[in-house]
This record gives C-alpha cells, structure tokens and sequence, in this order.
C-alpha cells in the first residue's frame, strides 16, 4: 500500500477528552473516534497509557483496540486479532514487517480523564 | 508351461517365497535399487493376505483393522510390474530345471530364487495336541480361529511362558477367557529375563488375572467323548480343566523346501547363509527367520530386516554383508515394559553384574560390564525402559563408560553426575535404530543437510524410529541437540513469559489452585505475557475452573473471538452460532433464527456441523442479537472457543430404517453434557446410528458408531487441512460407560495436549500411541480415571450459557461497544449484495465509498 501523508488543514495541538482512566481494563483496549479518526487506545497490564490508530493495515480494519495486549522483551505491543501481527504500542511499528507503522497519538492523564492529542496530519490513499 | 511375469525371456527372472514382514521388505529393497528393470520380479505367497504386521498382530485383537496391520498397499506390488501368487505355497525348488512348483499347480521360473519362508510354530508331540480347540498363534487366521472358539470357551491355557506365549495369553485374557500359562521352564521368559526379573513380571502378569505354571511339562491334551479339548494333563498327573488350548513353545525355521532340495542346513536347523545370504546354491538366497547365519537363526524382525537389505544389496551388485546380531529385545508386555540386550545373562568370562532392583515401583535394572568395568556388554530392563536405546547403542558401538557406571542405573535427577549418559555420548557408528540399521551418523548428518526440525520428519527422511519404535526418544533427543547446536531453540518453553510447556502450567494451576492469569504471572512468569501464553493460560483455567471467559480478571487474556463471544469476520464484524445440539431443530427454532438474521440483516449459512451462521454482526449489535436468540431458547454453541463445537448426528432409529440406535438422541446427550468446556483446540463429535457412518464420526475428534450391541467409540480423528481417521478406542460399549471413557479422554486430552494441538496431532505424538491411550481410559493403567472423571465434572457442574450470563451483567457488557467515546457505529463497515444477500466490500469498493462519504482515513505511515 502506498499511502501519502497530506497536511490539509491548520495544525491543531489541542488535547481531546477520551474517556475516564478507570474504563480501560489493565491489559486491554478500548477504541475510541477522535474528529473521524479510530484510535486504539491501550492500558498495559503495568498501568501504560498508549494510543496507536486503530486501523489495521493487514486486514484494512479497525480492529487494533481488540488485539491482545502484552510485552516483548519488555516493549509493549498490541497483537492484530485478524491475521495477529504483533505492534511496538511506544512506536507503532509492526515487528513482523518493519516497513508498516501504525501512527501513534501522544496520551495523557488529566483529572482522572484520558486525553488524546489532535491528529494535524491525514492521510489518504 | 513356464510362466514369467512379462513373458520377456530375455529378462532374468526373480522369484521371492514368501511373503511375510521380511519376504515384503526384500520386496521393497530390491525395487528401491531398481532390480525391477532388471529382473521380472515374480513373489509367491502361501497366506492369502500379502504382508503384515506380524510382530503387532495381537492388536487385531484391541481392535485394530486389519486393513491396519497390513504391509502392502493395495495395488502396490502391481504397480512396480511385480507379479504375485497368493493363497498358494511353494511345494518344490527344482534346482536343475532352476523353477519352483506351487501347491496351485503353477511352474516359476528363476534366474536367482529368494527363500523367506519364515517359522512355523512349534507344537510338542503330544498325545491330543489336534484336539478340538487347540491352536497355535503366528498368522491373521490362526487368531481369527481363536476368537470363534472363545465365544463359547470359559477357560483357555497358552502352553509356552515366553514372549509370544505371554502375548497369546493376554489375548485369550482380553476376549474374556480365564487364562493359564504352563510353562516348562522354572521362570517366565526364560530367554531374556534372569530369575529376578522373571519373578517380578510373574507378579505383575498374576496381578492382571493371569495364572501361571512353572517348571510344568504338559503330557497330554485331554479331549472329551467328541474329540475337544476338555483338560490338559501335566508330567506329575494334575490335570487342568480347560476349554481351548494355545501351543507357543517356541518356532522352528521353515527349511522343508530347502532340505528336499539338498541345500545345506544347520545343525539345529535353518537354511545355511553366508554374508552376502547365499545359500549353498549360489543362485539362491535365504533371508529371515528360516536362514541360519553363523550357526543360528532369528526369530526377530531387525535381523530379517538386515538379511533382506543385504540380499538386495547382494542382487544389485552391492557390496554389502551382514554382520553379527544382536538379540535385543525391548516391548511392553501386558502392561509392563522389559527391555533385554547384548550379554544379558553375564555368559562372558569375568563380566560384572551391577543392578538396581525396586520392589516397590516395580524397576530392575541390571548392566553386564566387562571385568574392567570399561565396556557395557548387555544388560537388562524392566519396568522403566527409557535408557533401553541409548545403552543398546553403547553396547554394540563398545565405546568406554564413564567412571562409576552405577550411575547409570539411577534416574538422571537422582544421580546428578554429569555427564549424562545419552544421546551426546554415543559414538557416531553407534546403531540406534536396530530395526532399519540406521546409526548415529546418518541422523544427524541428515537433520543438518535437510535442515530437519521435527521429530516426524527425521524419520521420514532416514527410517530410524520407523521399525519398532523403541529408539524414538534417542532419535527425539539426538534432533535437540541437532537443532540445539544450529542455535535452534528447542525449548518446551510456551513463550518468553513462561518457561514452561503447556502440560507444566496445567500442572501447576491444579496443583496450586491458581485462578488467574495474573496469579501464574505473578508466580511462574515474567514480563506482561502475549498473544501466545496468555489465550493459553486462558483456556488452561477455563478448562479447570469454567469461570466466565468475560470476567474482569480473565477478558485480557482471551483470544480473539473469545474476547467478544462471536467469531471475527475479515472486515471485522463477527458471525453468530446458536446451538443446535446435534443438528435437531424445531421449526419454530428454526423460524426463530430466520427471524432474527432477518431483523439484524445477517447473512445466513448452514455450517458443516449442522448449525446456522449468521454473519455481518457488529460488535455492537451482539448483545441484542443475543438478548433475541436468549428469548426464543438459544444457547451459545462457542463456535468462537477453542472448545467442544458440535456433536454431529445422522437421523438413526428415529426415522432411519437402516438405523440400530438412537444417534440423535445419544448426540443431544454428548453435546449437552461437554458444551462449554474448553479445550486445547476445538473439539469436534459426531454419532452414527449405523456402520454406513452418515455423520462421519471416524473424522471427529471423538466419533461414535453404533452397533447392534451398543456404540464403538473412535478418537482422534481429524478433517481439515490433513485429514487423519479416527482410531477404535473401546467397542460395543453401553452409553455410561462410553460416557464415562469419553470424559477421561478428553480430560486426559486437555491436561496433556500442547496448546492449539488437535487430537489428531496430540495421539501421533504420544508415546505409545493408541496402546497407551487404550491402557490409561479403557484400562486404567495410571489409576487416574476417576480423577479425569471428576475433574470434568467440576467443568461440567460450572456450566453456563456464556451469552446469558454476559446480558445479565452490566460491566461485561460495556465492552460492546464500538467506541468509548460515542454511540457511533464504525463508518467503514460497508455491504454490498451478492446473490440473494450480502458481502463485506473489498478495499477498492470501500475506497470509493470513504470518498463519496467523506469518511477520515486511517493514518499509516510507510516506512
């Protein structure tokens, strides 16, 4: 697939208030749609915040949030629950084929709520 | 008239008697080398059944098939151009005229002529011994006599205490006889057990029922006023009362044909041999158990085997001789395993005898060491066989033991002295398998050049392990260290978070009442777990708690269709599978389901396992697809788990007028008690209501076929991507037992079974085979059926409908949702018609549509 990354409006930097902190199971996802985009967004089960796109680039669903959720050597990575490529949650690289990355959102807690930076990129093919 | 196979008399002609284990592995060794272009091969054989499996021939008797036993594929001699007579011995070797006559009347003609004529038994000349009832026990239709005559026997005795006697009388004891062997000799298998050994197998076999008579000479078969078989008379004038009498007092070689033809015989018999097997008519060649080499013969497959590759060798311009023999026996006998090898008897001057002898487990081990205590020259093995091959190899290779060979009588975690005693320190010409003379070498240079990883195709590519079976853990063992050595990891190991097998972490939740995955994280793993342990462990404690896959402290861990209690479709909506135990469906269920699919807009399709599919869910629709499905008296059918699926049936009695049970009945009953229980892999049944087999059970997991006796209960049968047949477990069985073995089954299955293993794979893995299965459900050889029994009943008494349990709790039910954050659905689902329904669109189609829709992109980043 050869995707390009066009900017098409204004960068925006502002944070999005997902969901609380406590409507993530440890060692789950849940997905989440921020301004049109799917997000999958991750707790570990040590408490790590990730939020990755939820589009999986193998099956071209958006399907990541229900992957399973675990570690190699220690880097945490979500499972695609089609065809089960396994992804770096901190970079979003597929550690089966190096050549595809997930895009990944900056998260954080505030107030007990989840918050998501704004995408200023999309993409289209 | 002469007659050849092509009628090309330019070609030379090859003629093979016999057609037993060894006449069919010349066979095949000739035309491997491609004596089929040179020779018009032509086989005569005097069973009406071409080669079989003589050594397993008592398995008839557990049930295995005939087919099963048999050597030749149907058609394969015919194949190869090779001609053969059956049904018709050889009754003279004309030398001069260079044919053989056949009892048929036929005249072969030879160029080169290969005698594998075999043994026969031997029967002591003894007054009655062709009494009504007696027999003897070598071929397929020997035993078949016997089976008719033990349907109305009481009492049956085996003249003979060795290892075929022993065999007989666990056969007569397995179709209900009870069973005496008389025994001349003062011990039980005189040739490879010393008096020790003897005396705890004697225990053993009286354990089983069996009763046993040493050091007694039977004088006479009595027979009644018509001539059968009413007692046996021994030497000291006691008379047992019996009803059929079995004669194994051992074998004689087959050489009537040679002797008329005034080839040279040994002394004790048997057609003289040289190393090329030459008789003493360098034209003829005699191989197995009717030659004699170096003065004797062998009653054993691996020297015939020898002899046949050596003569083919021989006949193709090869260099190849044969070389001592080795009389070493290993097999498990009546439950117990005895192992006999080299110099087991200390015969050699000065040897040294070293044993080990627990009363208590049932173990004696004894080495014969040379005076030095340098060289391992026999020894002998029961009740614990597992270094069998590794010493046998040692002995034969005559390589030096390590210091304080003691050692090696221990268990290996008992002694903790390094180095171990086993694959690593062979020599490299050390033979491991005996049976097809494959050496240490040749495996291992094999596993290298092919880059062999499993142990399935290492004996595909050398044969070893393929014989008798009794070197396969050496050969296992050799390829760890094969792939060890190439910086393959081999370990059991289920994943980096675990370093245990799956066997292991099912031991331990058991054995530590471990209810989480977090719990055995925490106790006996490291890291965070993947996709790899934590489904596994997942499905280890829904195996031995059944607490709801959806609970908070179990949803993270579960696979993919678990997860969301549906099974994930390509554009990642789910399809939906009620049960429908055994296919029976009403037509009110069966409107109710149209209904349903119909409201949800689902796509339909029958399953092969006789349900309804309904795809194109989403996620968000599973609840109420289900609230829907509940109200109309549906269950969940786990098609998403890997669990018991489906019971198929055919009609049966109910309407079948061939039918003779109730399958539909007997399956709705299989199919409710195991629903919901979790597996290793998916778990599929099915019952016939007659032999013509309708519901295909011989490729189920579990199959049952009913017979006008009861019902006969297969396993491990596999459809699919490699598709295997079922294999009899038990036959004619009542349904609580046939109930009672199959809970053992699957338990012992789930507890042993690596993770995502089928049954099919599981059985060709486990050591022993079918045998073995057959001992630990039917048998009860490890004393833990009642166990398994009530292990699967705590599973069983856990059941609940998944589905029902998750629409009465709100927390469950919050992950079915599409999104966290808003009520939406997801926009890139999309349909479109094909014949009368729907599809998922393909990437194009959705492509056009996101456009059109001004539906947001993913964002992907290539690299």
């Amino acid at each position: 697939m050869n995707l390009q990354t066009v900017s098409l409006r204004e960068p925006r930097t502002n944070w999005a208030d997902v969901c609380a902190l406590e409507d993530i199971l440890a060692g789950t996802g849940v997905s989440a749609i921020v301004d049109g985009e799917q997000i999958a967004l991750v707790k570990t089960r040590n408490g790590e915040l990730h939020a990755v796109s939820n589009f999986d680039p193998f099956s071209k669903t958006f399907v990541i949030a229900r992957g399973i959720v675990g570690d190699r050597a220690g880097v945490p990575k979500i499972a695609s629950p089609i065809y089960k490529q396994n992804f770096n949650l901190v970079t979003g690289e597929c550690f089966d084929d190096t050549s595809v990355r997930l895009h990944v959102y900056a998260v954080r807690v505030a107030a007990g709520r989840i918050q998501v930076l704004r995408s200023n990129e999309r993409c289209q093919a | 008239m002469i007659t050849t196979a092509n009628g090309h008399h330019d070609r030379r002609r090859l003629c093979v008697v016999g057609n037993g284990m060894v006449g069919h592995h010349f066979v095949k060794e000739a035309l491997s080398r491609g004596l089929g272009k040179r020779f018009d091969i032509t086989i005569i054989a005097e069973e009406t059944d071409l080669a079989y499996d003589r050594v397993n021939l008592s398995k008839w008797f557990d049930g295995q098939k005939r087919d099963e036993l048999m050597l030749v594929q149907p058609g394969e001699y015919e194949q190869a151009g090779v001609t053969v007579f059956r049904g018709e011995g050889v009754v003279a070797v004309e030398r001069e005229a260079r044919c053989v006559r056949t009892a048929g009347g036929h005249v072969v003609a030879y160029d080169k002529l290969v005698l594998a004529t075999g043994s026969s038994p031997f029967v002591p000349d003894i007054a009655g011994r062709d009494s009504e009832g007696c027999f003897v026990y070598r071929t397929l239709e020997n035993l078949a006599a016997i089976r008719g005559a033990a349907l109305l026997a009481t009492t049956g005795a085996v003249i003979g205490g060795g290892l075929l006697g022993l065999e007989a009388a666990n056969a007569l004891r397995s179709l209900g006889l009870k069973t005496h062997v008389v025994e001349m000799a003062p011990r039980l298998m005189a040739l490879q057990l010393d008096d020790t050994g003897a005396a705890m197998l004697r225990a053993k076999v009286e354990d089983l029922g069996l009763t046993v008579h040493l050091g007694t000479t039977t004088r006479e078969v009595v027979a009644d006023g018509s001539g059968r078989v009413r007692a046996l008379r021994f030497a000291d004038g006691r008379e047992l009362e019996v009803d059929l009498v079995v004669f194994s007092a051992g074998i004689r070689p087959r050489d009537e044909l040679a002797r008329a033809a005034g080839l040279a015989l040994g002394e004790r018999g048997g057609i003289v041999i040289d190393a090329s097997c030459a008789t003493s008519d360098p034209d003829i060649f005699a191989i197995g158990e009717c030659a004699a080499f170096e003065g004797r013969t062998y009653g054993l497959v691996a020297p015939g085997y020898r002899m046949a590759e050596t003569a083919a060798d021989v006949l193709a311009g090869g260099s190849r001789r044969l070389t001592s023999f080795d009389s070493s026996t290993k097999l498990k006998l009546l439950g117990v395993e005895v192992g006999s090898f080299g110099d087991a008897f200390a015969r050699a001057p000065g040897a040294k005898v070293i044993s080990l002898y627990d009363g208590g487990t049932g173990v004696y081990k004894k080495l014969v060491l040379s005076p030095d205590k340098k060289r391992l020259l026999g020894g002998m093995l029961m009740g614990d066989t597992s270094s069998y091959a590794s010493l046998v190899s040692y002995a034969q290779a005559g390589s030096s033991l390590p210091d304080h060979p003691e050692h090696l009588l221990l268990p290996d975690a008992a002694s903790g002295i390094a180095p171990r005693f086993g694959a690593d320190m062979l020599p490299e010409e050390a033979a491991v398998c005996s049976c097809h003379n494959v050496d240490k070498r040749t495996i291992c240079g094999a596993i290298r050049e092919h880059q062999l990883t499993a142990l399935d195709e290492v004996k595909a590519c050398t044969k070893a392990g393929t014989g008798c079976g009794s070197c396969v853990t050496l050969v296992a063992e050799l390829l760890g260290r094969e792939l060890k050595r190439a910086g393959i990891v081999v370990t059991g190991h289920l994943c980096e978070h675990f370093a245990y097998s799956r066997q292991e972490l099912f031991h331990l939740t058991r054995l530590h009442g471990i209810r989480s995955f977090e719990a055995l994280l925490q106790k006996h793993g490291r890291g965070q777990g993947c996709e790899i342990c934590q489904p596994a462990v997942a499905s280890i404690l829904a195996s031995t708690w059944n607490e709801h896959v959806l609970d908070a402290n179990h949803v993270g861990q579960q696979d993919t269709n678990d997860r969301f209690l549906a099974n994930i479709q390509r554009d990642g909506t789910y399809s939906v599978v009620p049960r429908v135990a055994a296919g029976e469906v009403t037509p009110d269920q069966l409107i109710a389901l149209g209904s349903v699919a119909k409201k949800y807009g689902l796509y339909t399709k029958i399953t092969g396992g006789q349900r309804v599919d309904m795809f194109g869910a989403r996620l968000e629709q599973l609840p109420a697809i289900w609230r829907d499905l509940g109200a109309a008296g549906f269950e969940s059918g786990h098609a998403y788990g890997k669990a018991l699926r489906t019971v198929k049936s055919c009609v049966g009695t109910t309407w079948c007028r061939y039918g003779v049970q109730d399958s539909v009945g007997f399956a709705v009953r299989i199919e409710n008690r195991y629903k919901g229980v979790r597996s290793p892999h998916k778990l599929k049944g099915a019952v016939s209501g007659c032999a013509r087999e309708c519901a295909e059970a011989q490729s189920k997991d579990f199959g049952i076929i009913a017979t006008d006796k009861g019902y006969n209960l297969y396993v491990c049968g596999n459809g699919g991507m490699k598709p295997q047949h079922a294999v009899l477990l038990a036959a004619d069985l009542d349904q609580d037992t046939l109930i009672r073995y199959l809970d053992r089954f699957l338990m012992f299955y789930i507890r042993t079974a690596d993770r995502l293993q089928r049954t099919a794979s599981w059985l060709n893995h486990l050591e022993g085979g079918i045998d073995y299965l057959k001992g630990v459900i039917v048998r009860d050889a490890l004393g833990i059926g009642a166990e398994l029994e009530a292990d699967m009943a705590v599973v069983i008494g856990a059941y609940q409908c998944e589905w029902k349990a998750t629409l009465a709790d709100p927390h469950k039910l919050k992950a079915f949702r599409n999104f966290v954050n808003s009520e939406d659905q997801d926009p890139s689902i999309v349909f479109v018609k094909e014949r009368a329904q729907h599809r998922p669109a393909s990437w194009p189609e959705k492509r056009a549509l996101f456009d059109d829709r001004r539906i947001r992109l993913p964002i992907v980043t290539t690299v």
